[in-house]
């Protein structure tokens, strides 16, 4: 099965070669901070979690949306994501991926990564994090590869799967919960520290990874023979509508308390990221353009209209991703560190060394992303040869 | 009793992996890996008092700085981004960020305070470390393991007094003059005041405060007779940040003479 991903058009070995060439690039540049430090990253002791961090949270919300196909598919029969569902388990492995090699990439001490298992502390949220994104990471790892190891001998997956698939189901919920719990239960940082950033994490994970999906299924749909239907598009279309809706409304909702209780500490981040403080303002220009990226990607999405117009919805879902991949995977980590615990404020901006490593990681993962994608439309294509008609699914 | 070869083979591996597992116990296991030296300082809660109205020239302060960095090796860098801080000052709005406003008097808000590790009762660094490298001692002192630490700084994002510094470039080259006495550390790891745990242990005193001239005190919360229980009870005292509940164990004498300024303090 794995020989499948080995064989493509030049097209595909181009795509790959240039994903190796940036992996390559960030593991060079790796090996220099492994050396030097994390000095050459823009962080410091007052931004002491950056760029890393962020993407890596982001990630964590990336990987968790899988189970937007498979409450649908599995829970209640909804046969249109049965095609698809493999592919959102192949996302979610890849996500987990850049999500493991973020935190590598962050520590200080990388050889020292497993005290966290040889001396856990159920203290602490670092401990539960890495632990349960080790369990998502092996669950959708087992479920994508079994199911299509039987599908492409033209079975059903066997029995013995089913409880792990509901298994990952309320395990996906608890890898943004737990990734939530790192930064809602700091005192002292006011941004974070917030009931809601737990389903602000999942409203926002619901809405960027199935944007991302369904992009992907776009171009599986353009570049190969299986068509993953265009009822399962739409549908997933809705999903990321409802949930960008409620991730919208829950940044208002933070919004109304900070500046309707006038508490400063809960004011003061928001001011940084949106209009900044004495000056400092170098978040400013891309939170404001997270907000207008993401009310564009609304106003394209709740019209059925403009959802179902494949352009239109291209668009949305392209703005809706970058929106939240600014807002959640950078401006949140930096606001919970300005101003800093003396109210000074500093700033932060990531170096190119550090850009460089997280194109690297974007690039493996994106790589991991490819390999499986191509595993499962070869099982796909293979199935349509077989039976040109098989089942009634999707119809 | 019979016995097969498989039979045989599992419970020979079942007694050697719980032969193995004892042995190790012992060789890392609790014992007494803690002893004390006679005529060691002994307190039940240690916490210190910085009594403002004995620093009023930046000599007062630089003191006690120095005294601390150059005994723990600490680094001097010039990039702020990249400092190493045990012990430093802050104004009065920067150190009690809530518990200032716009009317306080100006010998108040212009003097500097010094600023180190609270030593909390409550942590949240430790709660927060993954690795137990950073752990809070019966007698309260907040220590930090440098060979345990992975360097994932969630201690800093947990402490709300930006008292942990992150070595984010090698320290050694930016240390003038080792003490050979106290280790040195690499990059990669966290690292804060100690409340000179090593030297207390051994009955020595702590340097920031044998550097202050009576300015610093330290001693036991829980002995009433202590140095520090009798200031505390004459004096009206701060602690940084006391409504996020982490209790810190530095207090602040910050009484009318603190509050009238220079000129009309007496010694």
């Amino acid at each position: 099965m794995l020989a499948k991903a080995l064989t493509g058009g030049p097209r595909y070995y181009a795509w790959v070669a240039l994903l190796t060439l940036l992996a390559l690039a960030g593991a060079a540049t790796y090996t220099h901070q492994y050396h030097v430090g994390l000095g050459l990253t823009g962080m410091g002791r007052d931004v002491s979690w950056g760029i890393y961090i962020g993407q890596f949270t982001f990630l964590v919300g990336v990987a968790a949306s899988a189970v937007m196909l498979v409450i649908p598919f599995y829970l209640h029969d909804y046969k249109t994501f049965g095609k698809v569902v493999v592919f959102g388990e192949i996302l979610a492995v890849a996500s987990v991926t850049m999500c493991i090699l973020f935190i590598m990439a962050d520590m200080g001490m990388p050889r020292r990564v497993l005290n966290v298992m040889l001396h856990p502390r159920p203290n602490s949220i670092l401990f539960w994090d890495a632990t349960v994104l080790t369990g998502y990471f092996t669950l959708n790892l087992l479920i994508a590869s079994v199911s299509l190891y039987y599908q492409a001998r033209g079975d059903h997956h066997p029995k013995w799967l089913n409880p792990f698939i509901y298994l990952s189901i309320p395990w996906a919920i608890s890898i943004h919960t737990v990734t939530a719990f790192l930064y809602a239960g700091l005192p002292g940082r006011h941004y974070w520290l917030t009931a809601i950033m737990a389903p602000r994490f999942l409203a926002s994970a619901f809405a960027a990874g199935p944007a991302f999906l369904l992009l992907c299924l776009l171009m599986v749909q353009r570049f190969s023979r299986f068509d993953p239907g265009d009822k399962a598009i739409r549908t997933l279309a809705k999903i990321i509508t409802y949930a960008m809706v409620t991730n919208l409304f829950f940044l208002v909702l933070e919004v109304f308390t900070a500046f309707y209780s006038q508490i400063p500490g809960h004011m003061t981040p928001f001011a940084y990221l949106f209009a900044g403080i004495d000056g400092h303002n170098l978040l400013v220009p891309f939170m404001r353009l997270s907000v207008v990226l993401g009310v564009v990607s609304v106003v394209l999405l709740v019209p059925s209209r403009t959802r179902n117009n494949p352009t239109a919805l291209v668009v949305a879902c392209v703005c809706l991703f970058f929106s939240l991949m600014l807002e959640k995977g950078f401006g949140l980590i930096v606001a919970g560190f300005v101003p800093n615990p003396l109210e000074r404020v500093v700033e932060y901006w990531p170096t190119g060394p550090e850009l460089t490593i997280v194109a690297g990681i974007w690039s493996i993962g994106l790589l991991v992303l490819t390999l499986g994608f191509k595993i499962a439309i070869a099982v796909r294509e293979h199935e349509m040869a077989v039976q040109p008609q098989p089942q009634p699914q999707g119809a | 009793m019979t016995m097969d070869r498989r039979g045989f083979l599992k419970l020979a591996g079942f007694i050697g992996l719980a032969a193995g597992t004892a042995c190790a116990r012992r060789v890392a296991g609790p014992g007494s890996r803690y002893t004390t030296v006679d005529g060691a300082e002994d307190a039940k809660r240690w916490a210190m008092v910085i009594d403002m109205r004995r620093f009023n020239t930046a000599e007062d302060y630089q003191r006690v700085i120095d005294a601390c960095h150059k005994a723990h090796n600490v680094p001097h860098i010039d990039n702020v981004r990249h400092e190493v801080k045990w012990i430093w000052t802050d104004t009065f709005e920067h150190t009690f960020p809530d518990q200032t406003h716009t009317r306080l008097p100006e010998a108040l808000t212009e003097r500097p305070f010094l600023l180190l590790c609270n030593q909390c009762d409550n942590p949240p660094c430790t709660r927060v470390c993954p690795t137990d490298a950073t752990y809070r001692l019966a007698d309260g002192i907040v220590a930090q393991d440098y060979h345990r630490c992975i360097g994932c700084r969630f201690c800093m994002a947990g402490c709300p007094y930006g008292a942990r510094s992150f070595n984010w470039v090698d320290p050694r080259p930016h240390v003038d003059h080792v003490n050979p006495e106290f280790p040195t550390r690499n990059i990669g790891v966290v690292e804060k005041c100690n409340f000179c745990v090593d030297r207390l242990e051994r009955g020595l005193p702590v340097r920031c405060a044998a550097a202050s001239g009576g300015g610093i005190v330290v001693g036991d919360l829980n002995d009433p007779d202590s140095e520090v229980s009798r200031l505390l009870a004459r004096h009206y005292t701060l602690t940084r940040k006391p409504q996020l509940g982490a209790r810190p164990n530095v207090f602040y004498i910050v009484d009318e003479d603190v509050v009238r300024g220079e000129e009309e303090h007496v010694g």
